[in-house]
This record gives structure tokens, C-alpha cells and sequence, in this order.
């Protein structure tokens, strides 16, 4: 009797003293499920919200605050003209299923990006390469067709990590990578699981185990962390529920930048927004603070142009489309619209764009403005905004980091058609001094704002909820990605 | 007098004279948003408090009302306009192939429970209170085919009925003369009872988003955009429920006493 006593009081000890150690799994709540997961061959986000930098990387890679930095390429030497990018790999780098990461994975990779029946969503990032050489296992020379002044930014793309061509086939199910976590399990529906990876090649991950649980609907998603089901929430889609979660000590509020410009994008192309003054009109008509104030709760940056505050090259042309209604009638007038016209409004299903739409209708009734709204799903809005241009006016947050270049793209969904703009693009990609750059960029910003191409709204603020305990997680998303690899839990 | 109709009576005429009064006045104006002022409890300025964008909740459910009355009226109209002279056919054609074809047809719109049909109806054509009125009377029609066949067969067997025949009336005019007279009072029980569920309908098609779209004000939608407030700000989701449930309380209430009041058995049983 004596023993078993002490027996149990043993077990006590025991369970306390394990309970003093730190967890070592995580439970991560995220709003969209990836449709599959080949982050190389579709636009979805989601994808990289998950595999980016914990399963996949790429020659180099993003950190938080948006620097590049290097990833499997260890070095890198330039040539004189800037054509030539020669890589160093790192040795000893080997994929989940065992086999060697060597300069022959790199030029599978990127050629395939790069190939003319390739799948991948920013072919763009790849277009000026010209031959990609595995001169020996751990180097791999890139020449490019013309200098490219964002190359190494290109390579730290989600759509540009290094696969395997023994495991490209599977990889829509069982993504096989280098990073520092294996993938695991995906139960459709409901969540993806990854487990630590002990042969990685870098600073191991300390957690063993992360589960990703997908939960759409905002309600139940502050119930879960309410209730502590998930430890972390990426991208929380209700700003109005994180007073709660600031004001409660269980939890920390991470609030960062992000790369996503939240504009009132326009059909260039149709009347009577082929006419810039009913565009200049427009922009005056709206009041980006209360729209940030209405449907963000305050949670967000006001923006003048199509560029991320934080980006050192900003240039604030908020005073451009400063809110004035009496002007934007005035505009209105003078355009042939005295009595205003009516237009399409469509939404696609986030907050910013669902309550941002619901007020701009408000402020463009004020100038005469009257929009039909409708609401649509992303598949929708994708099938009739992004890729039919059927719309007259849609509210999407742009979240690819520098994606100024799409203004130079005629055939992109709002059709802006600008050929002093399209050369500017090309004088950026053959500019490689930052000074150059820089001055470009300037220009750039200024030329849209002044053509009054879209309504710009305000940069999207990175919302998170975590634990209180959870360290290490990005406050910023410099691109889409919820990094695991240097979480850990706090004693 | 009915305790029941009088409560039912009393409580749908106020919803029915707050929407009539929207027309003339509201205490601000719902398209006017007021985002320094929102999500305030209710106070002097705002009775109901204000909702996330600033707007005056008591004056959104006022213009809500009209909304959701109006949906619910047109929609018992198509089911009983449709409805009525479907069963007083197959009635007057008890036995025959019209009959098996209405009421089979009904049958099979029976079949589906009612909010999926409104759902598929809307997702298919688009989202807009006119969709939603459509979903919601068509529902509506087999409930009152049903009713009338049943309520006029047995009238069928009746002396006057017979009276009308040995006269010359063919059936249509027996139909409009004699049979509908004598269902009226179950078509205005059910009409009231129809209305009730119309409006929970048009309330749970605009939560789901699938109602009347913004900036046109409806319960339901006002519901739906409380939901991630309501740990904090309950007066947005409290008024618009308790309207709702108010209207749907006081339309059964009203049906209910209506019954008591015109059906004959009922008022024999109780003498």
C-alpha cells in the first residue's frame, strides 16, 4: 500500500515536470484551403501559405521584412553586364524522399517554370532567362536574355522554389521539398499537417509537429482561438474581434504589413471609365479613412498609388485623390455626367471588399454615383471580373510584393493601356544601379496616380492572432507565407 | 373576443404601420453611413444604437420591414394566385388525369424541402429580393393547391353544389361561384400562416446573402453582419431578432386566432 502510494505520487512528479516543458506542436487556423499543393503551377495562395519556406524553397528566399536573402544558393557571383548569375549551391541539401539537391533539380526547375506548356502563375518572373546550365553539382550558371535588376527577388518567389523531377508527379498530393518540415498528412476539408524534417540542411525547425486547420467562416474562426483550439491564426479575416483578443492576456495580436494594395479597381476600357476625368472623379469621391475606419476597424495604411507603404521607394500620392466631393461632382459635370451614371460594383467574398464596397457605394451616391452591387465567390469573381472583365468596378487586394509592372500588361483585368508606362517597364528591367531603379519606380507611381488608373484604397495590414506564448511567428507577409521554421514555444 | 387575434393583429399591425411610416419618415436616413458613430448601444440620439457602419438600427428595421413584408405579401400572392385556381381544377376534375398531373406536381415540389428550392433558385439566377420573391411563391403554390382540392372536394358532394349542376353551371363557373366563396376562410388561416414563413424565409435567404443586396436594408442581412460583432455590440443582432421574431409571433398568433374565429366547427365546438 505504502508503495503504491509512493508509486503514484511518482507519476504526479512526473506529469508535472512534463507539463514545465514547452509544447513542441502547433495548431495554425487559416482562412482558405490550397486547391492542391504544387505552389509552382497555380496562382492560389494558399499554397504558399502553407509549403512556403517550411516545405519548399528556392534559390533564394524572402525574411520578414521583405529582404532577400540566400536559400539553397549559398553565394552568387554577377557578371560585368549583368546578363550571368552564377550559384553556389549549398552541399548536403537532400529532399524529403532522400535524394541529393544538386544543380541538375535547379535547371529542372526553373526550366520547367520557364517551359512553354508551364503551368506556372507568374511566368513572368522566369521570361528573361535564357539558358540555365549545371556546370557541376553545386553550380548552376543562369544567363539572362537582357540585365534583369530584380532577378534574385524573382528566385525567392513561392512559384519559383527548387522540385525534384523524381517526385514532380506526385507533387500535387505529396509535395516532396528541402525545407525543414516534411509534409505529412492533408485531410481534405479540414487541415494539412507537417512534421519536422530531422536531415535538414540548415538550423533545424523546433517545433516536430505543425497542424494547418482551415477554417473559412469569421464567426467560427474567433471561436477557435477563443476557445484555444488553434494557437495561432494567420491572416484573422475580423479586424473587429482583435480588441478582444488584444484586451485578453492569453493572447498576442500581431499586427504587420503586407504587400496587398487594396485599390477600387476600374475597367479602363469601359465607358465611362475610359474617360480620365471621370476616373479623377472617382477618386475624389472616396474617403479612404472611413473606409478603413468602416471596414478594417482602423486596421490599415491609406495609399495614393499602386506601391507598399513600407517599400523605402514610396512615394505618398494620397494628396492627388485627396476626398473632395464638390470637386468630384465638378468632374463629374465637365465629363457629361452631370446627373451621374450608374455602374456595376462586384465583390469578391473578403471583409475589405464586402463593408469597403458597401461604403464606397454610400460615397459615390453622394456624387451621383449609383452602383448595382454584387456579391460573388472568388471562383466567380475570377470567371468574370479577373479573366471575363465583365465588371465596372471591383474592390481586390493586389498582395504580390512589387507588382507595379502589371500596369504594364494591356490585356490585365482593369485594361490599362499606357504606352509611355509599358516603356517605363522596360527601362526598370535594364536598369540594375538602385539609384536608376529607384527613380523609375518614383515615376511609375506618380504616372498612375495621375492617370487615375484605379481608386486607391489603403494597404492591407497583416492581422495574426497567436498565443501568448508562441514566439517567432512573421507579424509582416512580405509575401504569402506562414513560416514555421523558427516558431517555438515560450516556458 | 379572440385574446390570440387581437395580440397577433396588434403586434403585425405595428411592424406593418412601421413600415408604412419609411415611406414618409425614418429617424435617419438609412443610405447615410456615419462611420465615427458606429456600433454605439442605444442611446436618446439612436434608440437602438447604431450598426457597424453607423446607421440608425431602428431605422434600418423599419425600412427592413418593408423589405420583408413586402417579399412575404408578393410571394403568398403568387402561391395562392397560382395555388387557388390549380386545386379548384383538380378538384373540379377529381379522379381524372388533370387532377393526377397537378397534384403530382405538387408532390414533387413538396418533395424539396422548401429553403433548398429558394436556395437553388437564387444561386441560379442571381441574388436580388425579386429572385427571393419567386423562390419563396413558388414553395407557396402546392401548399395552396393542396388546401383548395381538399376543401372544395367535399364541398363537390354538397346539395348546392348539385343545385348549380341540375342548373347548367359548368365546372369552372361552380368553381368561382360556389366552391371558392366557401374556402376563403381556410385560404385567409393559411394566406396568414404563409405569410409568417415568408418572412422567416426572406430573413434566412438574406443571411446566407442570397436576399435583397445592399444598400437595400433587410433583418436577415443585418443579422448576418453581427454575427463576428455580437460578443461585443449584442444590440445589433438583438433588435433585428427580436423584429423577426416578433412579425413571425404575431402572423401564427393571428392565423391561429382567424382559425378560431371563422372556421364553423371550431366555433360550434365551443358553444
Amino acid at each position: 500500500m505504502y508503495f503504491r502510494k509512493l508509486g503514484a505520487a511518482a507519476t504526479l512528479a512526473a506529469l508535472l515536470a512534463g507539463a514545465a516543458y514547452a509544447k513542441t506542436d502547433i495548431v495554425v487556423g487559416m482562412q482558405l484551403e490550397p486547391p492542391h499543393l504544387d505552389p509552382t503551377s497555380a496562382a492560389a495562395g494558399a499554397i504558399d501559405s502553407v509549403l512556403y519556406s517550411n516545405v519548399f524553397e528556392g534559390l533564394t528566399r524572402f525574411m520578414s521584412d521583405g529582404s532577400v536573402v540566400p536559400g539553397l544558393a549559398e553565394s552568387w557571383e554577377i557578371s560585368e553586364d549583368g546578363t550571368v548569375y552564377t550559384f553556389k549551391l549549398r552541399e548536403g541539401v537532400t529532399f524529403h524522399d532522400g535524394t541529393t539537391m544538386d544543380a541538375e533539380d535547379v535547371k529542372f526547375s526553373l526550366d520547367r517554370a520557364r517551359a512553354e506548356d508551364s503551368q506556372n502563375a507568374q511566368k513572368a518572373l522566369f521570361a528573361d532567362i535564357d539558358t540555365v546550365e549545371a556546370v557541376d553539382p553545386a553550380t548552376v550558371r543562369v544567363t539572362l536574355k537582357q540585365p534583369n535588376g530584380s532577378f534574385l527577388f524573382n528566385m525567392a518567389w513561392g512559384d519559383a522554389v527548387i522540385v525534384a523531377p523524381e517526385s514532380i508527379d506526385g507533387i500535387k498530393q505529396q509535395p516532396i521539398g528541402t525545407g525543414a518540415f516534411k509534409f505529412s498528412n492533408w485531410v481534405q476539408g479540414d487541415r494539412i499537417e507537417i512534421v519536422k524534417n530531422p536531415d535538414y540542411w540548415g538550423e533545424p525547425a523546433k517545433l516536430d509537429k505543425a497542424t494547418f486547420k482551415f477554417i473559412s467562416d469569421p464567426t467560427a474562426a474567433f471561436a477557435a482561438v477563443m476557445a484555444e483550439d488553434v494557437h495561432a491564426f494567420a491572416g484573422f479575416p475580423a479586424p473587429e474581434n482583435l480588441p478582444q483578443f488584444e484586451a485578453d492576456p492569453r493572447f498576442q495580436v500581431l499586427v504587420g504589413s503586407t504587400e496587398g494594395e487594396t485599390i477600387l479597381s476600374t475597367n479602363n476600357k469601359m465607358p465611362p471609365f475610359d474617360n480620365v476625368k471621370v476616373r479623377e472623379a472617382l477618386a475624389h469621391a472616396i474617403d479612404r479613412q472611413a473606409i478603413i475606419d468602416g471596414a478594417m476597424f482602423g486596421y490599415g495604411t491609406p495609399i495614393g498609388t499602386h506601391f507598399a507603404p513600407h517599400n523605402p521607394d514610396y512615394v505618398d500620392l494620397t494628396g492627388l485623390s485627396a476626398y473632395d466631393p464638390d470637386l468630384s461632382k465638378k468632374l463629374l459635370a465637365e465629363a457629361g455626367f452631370p446627373d451621374g451614371f450608374t455602374t456595376t460594383l462586384k465583390l469578391p467574398p473578403p471583409s475589405y471588399a464586402r463593408r469597403g464596397g458597401e461604403i464606397i457605394a454610400a460615397q459615390l451616391r453622394a456624387v451621383g454615383i449609383q452602383t448595382e452591387i454584387t456579391n460573388l465567390e472568388w471562383p466567380q469573381w475570377l470567371e468574370e471580373v479577373f479573366r471575363g472583365k465583365d465588371y465596372g468596378l471591383t474592390i481586390v487586394s493586389h498582395t504580390e510584393p512589387a507588382d507595379i509592372n502589371i500596369y504594364a500588361r494591356p490585356d490585365y483585368y482593369f485594361q490599362y493601356d499606357n504606352p509611355a508606362f509599358q516603356q517605363l517597364m522596360v527601362d526598370l528591367n535594364n536598369t540594375t544601379d538602385p539609384a536608376g531603379r529607384s527613380a523609375i519606380l518614383k515615376q511609375a507611381q506618380e504616372m498612375i496616380a495621375r492617370d487615375y488608373v484605379n481608386g486607391y484604397l489603403f494597404q492591407l495590414a497583416a492581422l495574426s492572432v497567436a498565443n501568448a506564448k508562441i514566439k517567432g511567428l512573421w507579424a509582416n507577409a512580405p509575401t504569402q507565407a506562414t513560416d514555421l521554421t523558427g516558431v517555438y514555444w515560450e516556458d | 373576443m379572440n385574446r390570440n387575434l387581437v395580440l397577433g393583429a396588434g403586434l403585425t399591425a405595428i411592424f406593418l404601420l412601421a413600415a408604412l411610416l419609411s415611406f414618409a419618415w425614418v429617424p435617419q436616413d438609412v443610405t447615410q453611413m456615419d462611420i465615427a458613430n458606429k456600433i454605439k448601444p442605444p442611446s436618446a440620439a439612436h434608440p437602438l444604437g447604431t450598426d457597424h457602419f453607423g446607421r440608425d438600427i431602428l431605422s434600418m428595421i423599419m425600412v427592413g420591414a418593408r423589405t420583408s413584408i413586402a417579399v412575404a405579401l408578393v410571394a403568398v400572392g403568387i402561391g395562392m394566385g397560382l395555388g387557388v385556381p390549380l386545386g379548384l381544377a383538380a378538384a373540379a376534375r377529381r379522379g381524372g388525369w388533370l387532377d393526377e398531373v397537378i397534384m403530382r406536381a405538387n408532390d414533387l415540389v413538396f418533395a424539396f424541402p422548401s429553403l433548398l428550392i429558394a436556395i437553388m433558385i437564387t444561386a441560379v439566377f442571381g441574388a436580388s429580393a425579386l429572385n427571393a420573391i419567386i423562390a419563396i411563391g413558388i414553395f407557396n403554390i402546392p401548399v395552396f393547391a393542396r388546401l383548395t382540392r381538399s376543401g372544395a372536394l367535399s364541398l363537390w358532394t354538397r346539395d348546392f353544389v348539385l343545385a348549380a349542376r341540375v342548373a347548367g353551371k359548368g365546372a369552372a363557373r361552380i368553381s368561382f361561384e360556389h366552391i371558392l366563396p366557401n374556402v376563403t376562410n381556410l385560404l385567409i388561416v393559411q394566406g396568414t400562416i404563409q405569410f409568417s414563413l415568408g418572412i422567416l424565409a426572406e430573413a434566412g435567404l438574406s443571411y446566407v446573402g442570397l436576399g435583397a443586396q445592399p444598400p437595400t436594408p433587410s433583418w436577415g442581412r443585418m443579422l448576418a453582419d453581427s454575427q463576428t460583432m455580437v460578443s461585443f455590440a449584442p444590440h445589433m443582432a438583438l433588435f433585428p431578432g427580436l423584429a423577426i421574431l416578433l412579425t413571425v409571433l404575431g402572423l401564427n398568433l393571428m392565423g391561429d386566432g382567424l382559425r378560431d374565429v371563422l372556421d364553423p366547427r371550431l366555433r360550434r365546438d365551443r358553444q
